[in-house]
């Protein structure tokens, strides 16, 4: 059973992992990928907001870790995707991904992300340090790597 | 069972709210309109906005009942509709 939360605070990702490895002695791997806002110099991106379908945004997120947790056999799993406003350095998504070996691991953190991009009803409006802000297109590179799975 | 009268809600989202100028409506369906395609075409002329918002069709995703769907899905009193770009998360 994944932990799945939509939240607009920070998370802690130590104790996220505490929390996917209590008591447990099963496991023998944990992937991790955190995604954060990218506020580099050349797209002068000062912060995002993060708009979601709230009604629809967790059911979404548990069929993508339902599938990853049945492909790979995982022994935990933790989505957390934060919404709203959020400044450049910032945390958006964390997932991590439990099994018994790290390929597994590793492979369904991958997958986890790469459908979280896609497959889930978020979107990113991006404001610049010149006042102009604009909504995020989807990337084709994103489609083809969901795609490979 | 919901009546022919039971609205429908629509739902909008990023640019389509801010095309639309609402995040969500309640409409009662006409005849003829039972299709996510037939709903658009029938949306669209609603006002400008809804026109922009609609124009190009490529861009434009629906989910019927908080599931992803596509223009052919069926649609019908007391389903809540949402309408919103290609999603940008992760």
């Amino acid at each position: 059973m994944a932990r799945i939360s939509v939240q607009t605070g920070d998370f802690d990702i130590g104790a996220e992992l505490a929390a996917l490895t209590a008591g447990r002695t099963d496991i023998g791997g944990i992937g991790c990928f955190v995604g954060t806002v990218r506020g580099n110099a050349q797209d002068h991106v000062a912060a995002m907001t993060l708009e979601h379908y709230p009604a629809m945004t967790e059911r979404a997120i548990a069929r993508i870790t339902e599938a990853a947790e049945q492909r790979w056999q995982l022994l935990g799993c933790t989505v957390i995707h934060r919404v709203g406003r959020l400044t450049a350095g910032e945390n958006i998504v964390l997932v991590m991904a439990a099994a018994a070996h790290r390929q597994p691991a590793l492979d369904a953190t991958e997958f986890l992300i790469d459908w979280l991009k896609t497959k889930a009803p978020f979107w990113k409006k991006e404001e610049f340090s010149d006042g102009g802000a604009t909504w995020v297109e989807a990337r084709a590179a994103d489609d083809a790597a969901a795609a490979r799975w | 069972m919901a009546d022919a009268e039971t609205p429908v809600t629509i739902l909008y989202f990023a640019w389509l709210r801010e095309r639309t100028g609402t995040s969500l409506e309640s409409v009662t369906l006409p005849a003829g309109v039972g299709t996510v395609d037939e709903l658009i075409a029938w949306l669209a002329e609603r006002s400008p906005g809804h026109a922009s918002a609609f124009a190009n069709r490529r861009t434009v995703c629906c989910a019927v009942n908080q599931e992803f769907a596509d223009a052919t899905a069926r649609v019908g009193p007391g389903d809540e509709v949402a309408f919103f770009p290609p999603v940008t998360g992760g």
